[in-house]
């Protein structure tokens, strides 16, 4: 266990002792923006004159300048690189995440994807000249109807919560082809906001499920909702609280006996894939996160992808397109006529996250049956080990074992002063990034860590290790060291709320600079 | 002059037959900082316990209901350039609107200032 | 396996920390009749060096667009991106890191993501974009829907100009979301004149400019009808290169921009994932969907950034957010904020320029071929040929004959008669001479 004292010792006040001329620490650069560093006229692109021609554009050339910066190529790769060492990223180390499932994303998934027959190929030439592509999504369809036990996908959505919504759009046609349209949506109380806010946007009123004592969905509440005006119950299994629910059989036949709908949030698809057939819960109709499960990158925020897998009930109804395997080929299905007529239509341009089918489908094949099994089994063993060893530091919000992501709530900071926010932040000069906190809502200061399958034992080792430091830290009244806290990351504690009272959403020039024409 | 409290923490002062809205101290403190706050137009219909504004804070956004029903007045356009009042002032220049009483017996239904105290104290 | 640093002797030792006998006492919740035992019916594991080959097979069965002379648009331009691009997007840093919710670790996409926004906001000439969307399809159905709020309306009118994709979207969203799309007849020509059709309960009118079909209107008249209806002007891009030499739809009146950022930074990749972009006016800044990044000071006084405005967001509104949207498609948003820094001012309008120029080349190459026509009176780096007979059948002729040769538009408007015989025809700075001459022969042989 490290020396406390000494971490502390050598840092004197708020960042301003040791200061630097150039503001940059050691190998921490600063850097400014890129429209401080622009010098007219100057390029990081060589391109050739323009051919002389006489001018198409309707008399409706640009007028004036637009205000782009230019710099050269070398002061291009050198911003981006400073600006980059200013981020964390699961290269650098473990995300506890809950819900996220931040594993390490391969590096053949990215080589794949740029070969040039998969990345230069575009969504609108001839079919005949993209075959292998639509081999490839027909591939990955198998697979991922294969891995969940349901017999149809819709490859479109472009993100987890565009999944969501394509769900809930399916719902709502089969019950507007009953003729049937019912006004409710069922949602637990510990479910990730996109789950209202989907139901909320297809003109659903949204209703709270209570969680019971042990943190599962408290199936007295569910049945006294449960009506002929409910359209669907949206459920997370495993749920937000890394706990399966034992009774989603039971759920799946009330919620069916009612005529509604079984809506399964597949973001914590990484605890069962491999084990679970999730067509055997009942669940009719469920999105994965190709960027979770599947390991596409983050990328800071997106791309990502949304599969949605149907029960045949509501396969009719997928967006368009449909990729169809014939016997002397694939088809692109793109309109709304003949076998296609009850489907939804469009949700997005083209045909799908074609880039993240390559990289799930390459980290399908690496892993395998067999591999992927192994997944869900290790993730559930990480998250189990982190329970294990942290259960007598912390508090576990509910009694036994979890899935692959554990819950604590803050009963072990009472009386000391410091909350859920600073411990977070104390973690952050450790050099992690700081577990999800405050969700799910329905336990007070909630502490929700999923390690993935993708930690060694090593990692999740010293990460305990901190956790059980700063805990006992915590409880040892050193709450002015947890409100100091972060003292070294390269910002500290930013102002949420002067952003938020005084936006400034863009850069600007100054009085008197080079005005871009508006 | 009359301020009653909702189970919600809305406050409302009644002088003449004008009603003065806003939230409690309790809720600005709950909320945090206050960075917006979305006022109803004039001349709005309110029914008491539907939502007649939202208060947004850096990490939340509230619904305001409204504590009595009435015929919105006036708003407080002193809250788009500082929100901060609610936090500073939730009682006074944190105000959101005033409204006309259309039934002043909806405020038998409402806490005095001792009750809403102790119901405070009971939410721990 | 090689992505599971787990051991045997790590399971039995963790195992027993937990005190459990087996992994499968960590599954006892899981009802039995959903237990799958033994292993699903799937290949397994496999090395780099097969998956490689399998999937290598699958590539050499499409025809990459850059193998074979090419002029395809139709909402996806094909552009050349500069090396630097690709490397730094693979940085780590970027490729792997979370959303930046906790701003003190993330400064790197948030500095990266103020950036971008202020590019966005200069190119289309408008105040503040956000963060990025998915793609332009569902940018153009966000931006009719924020329209509904800000006008409290529910009625949108779409362009015959507008990119069918688009089109499609924004009516399944209307269907499901509630609200309606009153669908303008396509407008090859570019004459259509909307402004009769807007009354007191239209929210919106949306066209794109360059439009579908190519052509470029100053939509000016249009805006100041909307807003004398107290109805908001969209327009939608989906060729930003053409923000280099076209007037911004800034500097016409619009109140919301929305539209496709692949054509920089990305490539084609086969439609997906690209780049949703939007921008607006100040004012409306509230009821802008997704995320925004914002500056602020650190408590030592120092500038940073964070994502901000976020009580408008699902996580925190839930059924009452603005849009159930959670993600950006951040890195393309980077790539494309890389590839606009490159180019810089000097570098993006000579790169338009060049576009025009080829374009008008190709137009007039083309033109020559017995029985074809050019329909557009104006365009950008893509027009609309009408040839002799249905376009479909061409380009497929022209396929056998490698080359790409444009995008029938019944591939898009498929029941419309009339509209059989269009080709849309797109050129970059990728095209060479010898490209266009191979297509301008190519064709005149198909139509013979």
């Amino acid at each position: 266990m490290s020396d406390w004292s000494k971490a502390v010792s050598g840092f004197k006040s708020e960042g301003k002792e040791d200061p630097t001329m150039s503001g940059s620490r050691g190998l921490q650069e600063e850097e400014p923006l890129l429209f401080e560093q622009d010098a007219p006229g100057r390029t990081g692109v060589d391109l050739p004159e323009p051919p002389a021609v006489k001018s198409r554009l309707g008399g409706l050339a640009r007028q004036g300048a637009i205000g782009l910066p230019g710099l050269s190529e070398p002061q291009v790769v050198r911003h981006y690189m400073r600006v980059s060492q200013k981020n964390y990223a699961i290269d650098t180390g473990i995300y506890p995440l809950g819900s996220c499932t931040m594993k390490h994303n391969p590096r053949l998934n990215e080589k794949v994807a740029r070969l040039p027959g998969l990345a230069d190929i575009h969504p609108l030439q001839p079919v005949s000249t993209v075959q292998g592509a639509l081999e490839l999504m027909d591939e990955i369809a198998h697979w991922i109807k294969t891995l969940t036990g349901m017999p149809a996908v819709a490859l479109s959505p472009g993100a987890g919560a565009h999944g969501e919504l394509c769900g809930m759009m399916c719902i709502w046609a089969a019950l507007d082809h009953r003729g049937e349209h019912r006004k409710r949506v069922l949602v637990p109380e510990s479910a990730h906001g996109t789950n209202p806010a989907t139901a909320a946007a297809c003109g659903y009123a949204v209703d709270p499920i209570k969680a019971d004592a042990a943190g599962r969905v408290d199936l007295a509440d569910l049945k006294a909702k449960l009506g002929p005006d409910v359209a669907a119950f949206m459920l997370t299994n495993p749920s937000t609280c890394g706990l399966f629910e034992r009774d989603v059989r039971e759920i799946a036949d009330m919620v069916h006996a009612a005529g509604a709908y079984f809506y399964c949030d597949g973001a914590n698809f990484n605890a069962i894939v491999g084990r679970v057939n999730c067509a055997e819960l009942g669940i009719d109709v469920m999105h994965l996160n190709l960027h979770k499960t599947f390991s596409t990158p983050h990328g800071g925020g997106g791309p990502g992808s949304g599969p949605v897998v149907l029960a045949a009930s509501l396969a009719p109804y997928a967006p368009l397109p449909w990729v169809v395997h014939e016997a002397d080929g694939f088809r692109l299905v793109e309109h709304k006529d003949g076998e296609a007529r009850t489907a939804l239509g469009r949700i997005k341009g083209n045909h799908g996250q074609m880039g993240m089918f390559v990289r799930a489908l390459a980290y399908m094949m690496s892993h395998g049956a067999d591999g992927l099994r192994q997944v869900a089994e290790d993730a559930v063993l990480n998250a189990n080990y982190l329970l294990a060893s942290l259960k007598d530091e912390l508090t576990p919000a509910f009694p036994g074992t979890c899935m692959h992501e554990v819950l604590f709530d803050d009963r072990f900071l009472e009386g000391t002063g410091v909350a859920t926010l600073d411990f977070a932040k104390a973690m952050t000069d450790e050099g992690y990034h700081p577990m999800t906190m405050y969700f799910p809502l329905i336990v007070h200061g909630a502490l929700l860590m999923e390690p993935t399958e993708t930690e060694s034992k090593d990692s999740l080792d010293r990460f305990i290790a901190v956790v059980r430091g700063l805990a006992r830290r915590a409880k040892a009244g050193e709450t002015d060291f947890f409100h100091a806290a972060p003292r070294l990351t390269p910002r500290r504690r930013l102002d949420e709320t002067l952003a938020a009272r005084k936006p400034v959403l863009r850069w600007r020039p100054k009085a008197g600079e080079r005005q871009a024409a508006e | 002059m009359t301020v009653k409290y909702t189970k919600d923490h809305e406050w409302v002062r009644v002088e003449g037959g004008t009603a003065t809205v806003g939230i409690t101290d309790y809720a600005q403190g709950q909320l945090g900082d206050v960075v917006y706050v979305e006022v109803p137009e004039v001349g709005r219909k309110l029914e008491q316990g539907k939502e007649a504004a939202v208060v947004e804070s850096v990490k939340a956004a509230s619904e305001v209901y409204a504590p009595i029903s009435g015929e919105v007045t006036a708003a407080n356009g002193d809250l788009a350039g500082e929100p901060a009042r609610v936090n500073n002032d939730a009682m006074g220049q944190g105000w959101f609107f005033k409204m006309t009483v259309a039934n002043p017996k909806e405020l038998d239904r409402l806490m005095d200032e001792a009750q809403y105290k102790a119901y405070v104290e009971g939410l721990g | 396996m090689r992505y599971l640093p787990l051991t045997d002797a790590d399971r039995k030792a963790m195992l027993a920390a937990i005190g459990v006998p087996s992994i499968d006492a960590l599954f006892k919740d899981v009802p039995k009749a959903a237990r799958i035992k033994g292993l699903l019916d799937l290949p397994r594991l496999q090395g780099e060096l097969e998956v490689e080959r399998a999937l290598g097979a699958m590539a050499a069965r499409n025809v990459a667009v850059g193998s074979v002379p090419s002029f395809l648009g139709a909402g996806v331009y094909r552009h050349h991106v500069p090396a630097a691009v690709d490397h730094l997007i693979q940085r780590g840093e970027f490729l792997t890191s979370y959303t930046p919710y906790q701003p003190e670790v993330s400064q790197g996409t948030l500095q990266t993501l103020f950036e971008f926004q202020t590019q966005v906001a200069l190119i289309t000439g408008m105040e503040v974009a956000n963060a990025s969307l998915y793609d332009g399809a569902t940018a153009c159905a966000e931006a009719v829907m924020m329209a509904n709020r800000v006008t409290h309306r529910r009625k949108a009118i779409l362009s015959g100009s507008l990119h069918p994709h688009y089109r499609d979207t924004a009516a399944t969203y209307g269907r499901f979301v509630g609200f309606d799309t009153v669908l303008a007849e396509p407008d090859p020509a570019g004459k259509e004149s909307l402004a009769n059709g807007i009354d007191g309960e239209t929210s919106c009118v949306v066209v794109q400019n360059p439009g579908f079909f190519g052509e470029l209107r100053d939509h000016t008249a249009l805006g100041e009808a909307c807003h004398n209806a107290g109805a908001l002007l969209i327009v939608i891009v989906t060729e930003p290169v053409s923000l280099g030499a076209v007037k911004p739809p800034g500097a016409m009146g619009a109140d919301i921009v929305a539209g496709e950022g692949q054509a920089l930074g990305m490539g084609l990749v086969f439609g997906g994932p690209h780049l949703g972009l939007l921008a607006t006016r100040d004012r409306f800044v509230r009821q802008v969907p997704g995320r925004l990044c914002g500056e602020t000071v650190d408590v030592d006084g120092r500038r940073g950034y964070v994502l901000t405005l976020s009580a408008r967001e699902q996580h925190i509104r839930r059924e009452k957010a603005t849009s159930n949207i959670c993600t950006n498609s951040n890195l393309c948003a980077l790539a494309f904020s890389i590839h606009l820094a490159l180019l810089g001012e000097a570098g993006f309008t000579r790169l338009a320029a060049i576009n025009h120029g080829k374009a008008v080349q190709l137009a007039e190459r083309l033109a020559n071929v017995p029985g074809v026509a050019i329909v557009n009176d104006s365009f950008f780096n893509e027009f609309t040929l009408r040839l002799p007979k249905p376009a479909a059948p061409v380009v497929d002729a022209l396929a056998k004959r490698r080359i790409l040769g444009g995008v029938p538009v019944s591939r898009l408007h498929p029941d419309r008669a009339e509209l059989a015989s269009l080709l849309l025809v797109a050129a970059s700075e990728t095209n060479t001479e010898a490209d266009m001459s191979a297509f301008a022969s190519a064709l005149a042989e198909v139509l013979r």
